[in-house]
């Protein structure tokens, strides 16, 4: 969504986005970027959180707005109301779960490889 | 003051993700975009004579679309009517926090209802006739070669004046 971004804002159309993933983000290199502090897949508010939905929606002008510089970054003055433990739980590598896992990627890669022959034959 | 920290607060998804593969196996990291140069465009006109458009990495709703067991989102820029909310976007292939949290409001993260409201009450000029749906390719070179000209292309057909942009 970043290169999107850069490239209407270069065609001429300015651009904020609006999302969770700040160094995704910010390494891309963006105009305006508006940072939801939220796991990933609500970056407006929890589901059912109207206000807040609204609230950053102006934000999000407020900053189409006032930017006069590119990779200008805004925080939104919101946290997620069931606290942070989401931060560490998101994509963890428990010791416990990393045999899981070779064996997802084990699994996953051999189904690629029979898509990839099905596709050539 | 909050309590001092001896890490950085917010999650670095570049180096989750990367942890996260390497794990299952992978031995190349993924190669994130990355620009020391940023194009930057003021506003020609102010908000409210402004035209906005929204464009979301979430595909419309088909669940009949299923391949090899999984439902997949569109591989193609696509385009959706503002004036109603769909009740639902598929997004199950996409990365987010499926442990935490859910996406069946749509709101929380395509505002269309509150950007409509943006416009019922003057904040912008109004809202474009579609918002756009842009692919999450792994390849940088088809985001930036294909769709983005699409959603360029669409945006200037439209007469959108500002974009408001919303990767889940």
């Amino acid at each position: 969504m970043s290169l999107v971004a850069r490239h209407l804002e270069a065609g001429g159309i300015p651009t904020v986005i609006v999302g969770s993933a700040r160094d995704i983000v910010e390494e891309c290199g963006v105009p305006r970027f508006l940072f939801s502090d939220f796991p990933l897949g609500n970056p407006f508010g929890a589901p059912g959180d109207g206000s807040t939905q609204r609230a950053i929606v102006d934000h999000a002008l407020d900053l189409l707005e006032s930017a006069t510089l590119p990779r200008t970054t805004v925080q939104v003055p919101f946290a997620w109301s069931g606290g942070s433990d989401w931060k560490d739980r998101y994509a963890r590598i428990d010791p416990e779960r990393a045999e899981e896992l070779r064996r997802a990627g084990e699994a996953r890669r051999a189904q690629q490889e029979r898509s990839k022959q099905r596709r050539s034959e | 003051m909050d309590d001092p920290i001896t890490h950085r607060t917010f999650v670095s998804y570049i180096d989750r993700t990367r942890d996260f593969y390497a794990a299952q196996g992978y031995d190349e990291p993924y190669r994130w975009a990355h620009h020391s140069e940023v194009p930057f465009t003021r506003p020609a006109k102010p908000l409210a004579e402004s035209r906005l458009t929204l464009v979301t990495t979430a595909s419309a709703f088909r669940p009949r679309e299923v391949k090899e067991g999984v439902l997949r989102g569109g591989k193609e820029v696509w385009s959706g009517e503002t004036a109603v909310t769909p009740e639902r976007l598929y997004t199950d292939d996409l990365a987010w926090d499926k442990e935490t949290t859910h996406t069946d409001d749509v709101d929380s993260f395509l505002p269309l209802t509150h950007v409509r409201a943006a416009a019922s009450n003057g904040r912008i000029g109004s809202v474009a006739r579609r918002f756009h749906g842009v692919p999450t390719d792994y390849s940088q070179r088809r985001t930036v070669e294909r769709d983005a000209p699409e959603i360029l292309a669409r945006c200037r057909a439209d007469g959108v004046d500002i974009a408001l942009l919303v990767p889940l």
